[in-house]
């Protein structure tokens, strides 16, 4: 499990570096992980995707989906990218050449899809006076730092991977990211990436934070148990077993304004 | 044979006055909160006319309910599962606020704080969603008693076919009558079978369906299955909410808001047992003009010694079988069959049925120069009726206006035997014998319809506490039952009828459970 060497390290990390790029992502998972086990047994209320078709849905047609199929293509290159060490690419036979190219035209793709989703959905947000006032706090925090975190990683691949010389995030980023989560932190394989890269990933880890109290947790309720259940529900009313802790519920996390 | 209790609804059209008292106590009870303010779980709508949400009957449009594909299978008119899950991300085919109308409220404020001045001060229309004034251009039942019939009411889904060419609505010539909906409590639910989450569910024990708002994600697929249009979006908790038959009224053996302050006593409440295995069966009837017998063949007889037995088999309790057997709405739907379902095409088997409006119809018997006690005048008159047969066998019975004539001409039979009877003669059992009543039958029809007290038009018979362990849960999580007052110190007091807004502080202002 071992992560190969990275090129640029510089020796020990420095305090800083082991702050911004140890410690911080370590809280900022903690957080992920805790805050989404409480809002569960918490919030069942407040767990929503909490749409606003309802109240305007000429931008929604459009915006909705391009945001998330171009998420869906960005999330499965990031995968990708960060959580395969270039060695298995190469050993499957394809060239670093090769994957570039990919990467950044399926990259590009995806990155405008979503960009564009989500500037049109940000912009009903803003310009729809129904949907302004019953923004909540949590979309309040959501919207700048999704929109920060995707406006930073494409703007990265944009001036160093499209237009710029080309950057090999796979042998300074990546590195970092898997060393995370294999217990091995390798705080100086990212110290010396460029700025644009340290900020998308530090924007990220706050995103990760921010997760659990946000609508972004209907992304864990994706109803793919619906291709598999019987059309018709029947309950009983004496079903659901009594369950003390559901007496004094609190109000959903994000339901205040 | 799988036995199941359904509590059923019956409402008497000739009765309703379209007064809303029904839709402002369902209001008062279930909706005065932030986020559906623009839901009406009951509402009443002046027929003909577009409807709330407008055109919502236009299914080409809105896709709700099921149909048969080419195969003859049953299925979704919005689509099957896979292409509903695709359209998670925007859903094409939900209706917007505009087709509901914009909630306001008013500057009522204005009203006392304004100066002394010349002109006395107005509240002026105020928009709920903005914040902003607004010009109030369309309402839950904006056209009631037909207002601007002229102008709207020929996008009445229901004026299709030749026919409808010969609609006026000019003065002279109109007709109208007022239609209270709610909730149909399905028998096969179109909203609970379009859920992508399973939130929603059919109760086992008397059919009412819920939306279990701790599962619900907001996926918003229940609204367009649904035909009727009642299922609502709450914009504040991103959660869908619908009528719930007043479920811890019906537990308590009470009938619900909408049935106990009608004013004009023409709602009728009782259980229905029903073979939930043939359910499925009989929505995939291939003839809509078939789906009504279809869903009168699913209800079993009360009084029948198998259907009770295969009912204790099921587990529905004695007193529940007791009260089916006097249940005012196995009367109306089965033994009389004067009661319809409302769109039955929609193939989603809806339990609150009607008994179709025949007002006018001695008046036309007398205006064809008719004699009102010959039964053979008063026959040819109910095809002569203001009210079309054909529209009224658009809404209840998929177009086959023989099923409409014959409930009409029934009611008619009944009305004209019974003028007799009370002005003294003997009644002439002709009239009945034709549409296969007997004296006593009349006797009790007319009972039932006419005369019939609060206990002969509710029989609720009340949930069993002691298989229903979880009713105490239910009990905990009463939205009523916190006081949040300091002072309380941890006895239970229940405030009944405050609205949240007074009750506390602004955070409990937006939202709170349903």
């Amino acid at each position: 499990m071992t992560a190969p060497v990275p090129p640029l390290a510089t020796g020990s990390a420095s305090g800083a570096d082991l702050l911004l790029w140890v410690a911080f992502p370590y809280v900022c998972l903690a957080v992920f992980a805790v805050g989404h086990v409480w809002r569960y047994r918490q919030d069942q209320f407040g767990w929503t995707s909490h749409t606003s078709q309802l109240l305007e849905h000429r931008w929604l047609r459009w915006g909705s989906p391009l945001f998330h199929l171009g998420t869906f293509m960005v999330i499965g290159g990031h995968v990708v990218g960060l959580a395969v060490p270039a060695s298995w690419s190469e050993a499957a036979g394809i060239s670093e050449h090769a994957y570039h190219t990919v990467a950044v035209w399926a990259g590009s793709v995806a990155g405008v899809a979503m960009v564009t989703g989500l500037g049109m959905l940000c912009a009903r947000r803003l310009l729809t006076r129904r949907i302004r006032l019953g923004t909540d706090r949590s979309d309040k925090l959501l919207f700048p730092l999704l929109s920060a975190t995707v406006l930073l990683g494409i703007t990265a691949t944009a001036a160093h991977n499209v237009f710029g010389g080309g950057y090999d995030y796979r042998e300074t980023v990546s590195v970092w990211f898997r060393g995370i989560f294999t217990l091995q932190p390798q705080p100086e394989a990212i110290a010396g990436a460029p700025l644009l890269f340290q900020l998308h990933a530090l924007t990220a880890c706050l995103l990760f934070a921010a997760w659990p109290f946000t609508r972004l947790v209907h992304v864990w309720s994706v109803p793919i148990g619906y291709l598999a259940r019987p059309y018709l529900v029947y309950r009983r009313r004496t079903a659901p077993a009594a369950d003390p802790k559901a007496a004094h519920r609190p109000r959903s996390v994000s339901g205040s304004r | 044979m799988r036995v199941m209790a359904q509590i059923a609804m019956v409402m008497n059209l000739d009765k309703c006055i379209g007064c809303h008292t029904c839709s402002v106590t369902c209001k008062q009870t279930w909706t005065n909160r932030t986020g559906v303010e623009y839901a009406w779980f009951n509402n009443v709508e002046t027929k003909p006319g577009v409807g709330y949400p407008r055109r919502y009957e236009d299914q080409e449009r809105w896709k709700g309910g099921w149909m048969l594909d080419k195969r003859g299978r049953l299925v979704l008119r919005s689509g099957g599962r896979v292409k509903r899950l695709l359209s998670l991300f925007a859903n094409p085919d939900l209706p917007a606020i505009e087709d509901y109308y914009e909630p306001v409220t008013y500057d009522y404020d204005n009203l006392v704080s304004a100066p002394a001045g010349k002109d006395v001060p107005v509240a002026r229309p105020r928009s709920v969603l903005t914040g902003r004034p607004t010009a109030i251009t369309w309402g839950a039942n904006w056209e009631d008693g037909l207002g601007g019939a002229p102008e709207h009411a020929g996008g009445d889904p229901n004026l299709t076919g030749e026919w409808a060419q010969k609609v006026k609505f000019a003065f002279e010539q109109t007709f109208l009558f007022h239609l209270p909906r709610l909730c149909e409590h399905c028998l096969n639910p179109a909203c609970v079978s379009a859920c992508p989450s399973g939130a929603m569910y059919k109760r086992v024990e008397d059919g009412i369906v819920l939306v279990d708002q701790d599962r619900c994600r907001g996926w918003r697929m229940c609204v367009t299955a649904c035909p009727y249009k009642k299922v609502y979006i709450n914009h504040a908790t991103g959660k869908a909410e619908k009528c719930t038959f007043c479920f811890p009224r019906i537990e308590a053996g009470q009938p619900t808001v909408c049935s106990e302050t009608c004013v004009g006593r023409l709602r009728y409440l009782g259980l229905l047992l029903y073979d939930a295995d043939r359910v499925g069966e009989a929505a995939a009837t291939p003839d809509e003009k078939d789906l009504l017998d279809a869903q009168r063949g699913v209800f079993l007889d009360p009084h029948d010694p198998e259907v009770i037995a295969a009912a204790r088999e099921s587990g529905i309790p004695e007193d529940w079988l007791a009260a089916a057997r006097r249940s005012p709405v196995y009367d109306l739907v089965m033994r009389y069959k004067v009661a319809l379902p409302l769109h039955p095409e929609y193939r989603t088997m809806p339990m609150v049925w009607y008994v179709p409006p025949l007002s006018p119809v001695l008046d036309a018997v007398d205006a064809a120069g008719g004699n009102q006690d010959d039964p053979d005048h008063v026959f040819a008159a109910v095809t002569r009726l203001r009210i079309p047969l054909e529209y009224l066998a658009e809404l209840f019975t998929a177009k086959d206006t023989d099923v409409v004539a014959g409930v009409l001409m029934k009611l008619t039979a009944l009305r004209s035997y019974m003028r007799e009877r009370i002005l003294g003669e003997t009644g002439d059992e002709t009239v009945l014998k034709a549409v296969g009543l007997t004296a006593q039958e009349a006797e009790d029809l007319h009972r039932l319809l006419a005369v019939a007290k609060y206990q002969d038009r509710y029989v609720v018979p009340a949930a069993h506490k002691e298989d229903a362990a979880a009713l105490t849960a239910m009990e905990n999580r009463c939205p009523v039952e916190s006081s949040g007052d300091p002072t309380d110190a941890g006895g239970r007091r229940v405030l009944l009828g405050i609205p949240t807004l007074r009750r506390r502080a602004p955070e409990a202002a937006d939202g709170g459970r349903p």
